[in-house]
């Protein structure tokens, strides 16, 4: 690869050890994939935030990255373990709060954007058109790629520190053109109903394409939610952090030779696959990726006047949330006793054995509920899964 | 036998080889307290990493396991080097930030589990 006299000098330690680790990380990464050169960066997000994935290793790392580094682009945070400031209603133990509160406490010292959310997007870190970042938080990355248009690969936690203090990342997979067309034409033959059906759309995709970018016909409106939704699902599922929709996402692509086809009756099976079958729950989670204020304003109105009879969150980034206080969607919320989870979510806080079962709407959701934490999960609209709450 | 590889984080290492014809996932795959192997069904099921040469394909699991490495290498339960036939990010990320000396695109068939191997640079060298 080649480097620049400032890189060399960066790589040799000449602006701090952090930096210096940074470049290793990112030529090494650079060599493997067969980059030429560094390119600048104009945004990252930091996946591996919670406590509970770093251990005290990872809190180790932060901490000595933090010594002498500082952040170079604007930076944003994936979700904690908790909310970092109602952490006790969440009832999180004291023990791990001390811990996350340190991870936070190292990434702030670098100069990070401490507001924790997997939607970086709706508060602000917004990349435009064609820009090159460096993300981590598969969704958000699936969302920069494909509904913005900007360019990323799927960053791990210490990469994305290491574009955060240089400005850089190696120039190759989804920031290169030929590795943004589509290969396979998927035309969809069922109309989708909401975010729960774009999510049983990634499913089928992620586990149907082997990782290569589809091109999807057939879909004639969709939501931000509707996009977002789709976005976490099909990288969850094991798809590539990119797709393209005909009329709806920015990039055009000539319709490539291979097609598949998604009927009504496999979306229904890819929900019915999500679903164990479970009457009951005890806990409902909404928010998975976290919720947009209009997402807030459909479950005030379906929380308005009730009751919640089980444990509900409700995961969503503090800015947003603040939004929702302005407009009284949070008051309705609270009033049901439905409960925030700001800056965190089911996927990265300390939940194993807390609870045996799950409702959400999010097919994301349902993959971590059932791999990370062992739960037995019902998957449904958002309506289906308010019903399941106050019911 | 002496073969030439790639250096993905530089470093000279001497110790036996342990060989695993299947990946490793740090994270989930390897406890970073005893640096013991705990995947179920994994070749090297049980066996500790500790201070040896670990060689196997490619790793495999959570970008997470990066920060298993460096947390095996502050518990001094990490391996001498690592030997890999083509590194990927996990691993490579993980060698780079937990300062584990890392080569890679060796044919790692010809090193018998067991064996004293010595890593100079780029460098693999096998006691016959």
């Amino acid at each position: 690869m080649e480097l620049t006299e400032e890189e060399k000098e960066m790589l040799e330690g000449k602006q701090g050890n952090a930096v210096k680790k940074s470049m290793e990380i990112l030529v090494a990464l650079g060599e493997i994939f067969g980059a030429k050169r560094l390119i600048p960066v104009k945004s990252v997000q930091i996946s591996g935030v919670s406590y509970d994935n770093l251990g005290d290793a990872g809190l180790e790392f932060l901490e000595e990255m933090a010594k002498d580094g500082k952040v170079v682009v604007k930076t944003t945070l994936n979700p904690a373990g908790m909310d970092m400031e109602n952490w006790e209603v969440l009832g999180i133990p004291k023990e791990f709060a001390d811990k996350q509160k340190m991870v936070i406490k190292a990434f702030e010292k670098m100069g990070v954007e401490t507001t924790c959310t997997c939607t970086p997007y709706f508060i602000g870190n917004k990349p435009g058109f064609g820009d090159h970042i460096a993300w981590g938080e598969s969704s958000a990355v699936t969302y920069s790629n494909s509904v913005l248009g900007a360019r990323t690969n799927k960053e791990g936690g210490p990469s994305s520190i290491a574009s955060a203090l240089t400005g850089r990342t190696p120039e190759y997979g989804y920031h290169l053109d030929e590795n943004r067309k589509p290969k396979v034409l998927v035309e969809v033959e069922a109309e989708l109903k909401n975010p729960s059906e774009f999510g049983a759309l990634g499913k089928i995709l992620g586990e149907k394409l082997e990782g290569r970018v589809p091109l999807i016909n057939g879909i004639r409106k969709a939501s931000t939610d509707d996009l977002k939704s789709l976005s976490a699902s099909i990288v969850t599922f094991g798809g590539a952090p990119l797709f393209h929709i005909e009329g709806i996402t920015p990039e055009k692509h000539e319709r490539p030779e291979e097609t598949i086809k998604v009927l009504r009756d496999d979306i229904e099976k890819a929900i019915n696959d999500m679903n164990d079958g479970i009457e009951d729950v005890d806990f409902i989670f909404l928010g998975c990726p976290h919720c947009s204020l209009e997402e807030l304003e459909k479950i005030a109105g379906l929380l308005k006047g009730k009751k919640v009879k089980k444990e509900l969150w409700i995961g969503v980034a503090r800015p947003v949330k603040k939004l929702a206080d302005e407009k009284g969607f949070s008051k309705t919320i609270e009033d049901s006793g439905a409960k925030f989870a700001c800056d965190t979510c089911h996927v990265v806080a300390p939940l194993k054995g807390r609870f045996k079962t799950i409702a959400t709407n999010s097919a994301k959701g349902v993959f971590y509920g059932r791999g990370r934490n062992d739960f037995k999960t019902f998957f449904g609209s958002l309506d289906k899964c308010i019903d399941m709450a106050v019911r | 036998m002496e073969m030439e590889g790639r250096i993905i984080f530089r470093g000279n290492a001497k110790g036996e080889a342990l060989v695993s014809s299947e990946g490793v996932s740090f994270y989930g795959g390897v406890d970073p307290d005893t640096g013991v192997i705990t995947e179920k069904g994994h070749p090297l099921e049980g066996k500790s990493i500790k201070g040896k040469i670990l060689v196997f394909p490619q790793g495999k699991g959570s970008t997470v396991g990066s920060y298993t490495m460096y947390r095996l290498k502050k518990n001094g339960m990490a391996p001498a080097a690592i030997i890999n036939k083509e590194c990927e990010t996990v691993v490579a990320v993980g060698a780079i930030i937990s300062e584990i000396p890392c080569v890679d695109k060796i044919d790692i068939n010809k090193i018998k589990d067991g064996s004293q191997v010595e890593i100079v640079e780029n460098k693999v060298i096998v006691e016959d």
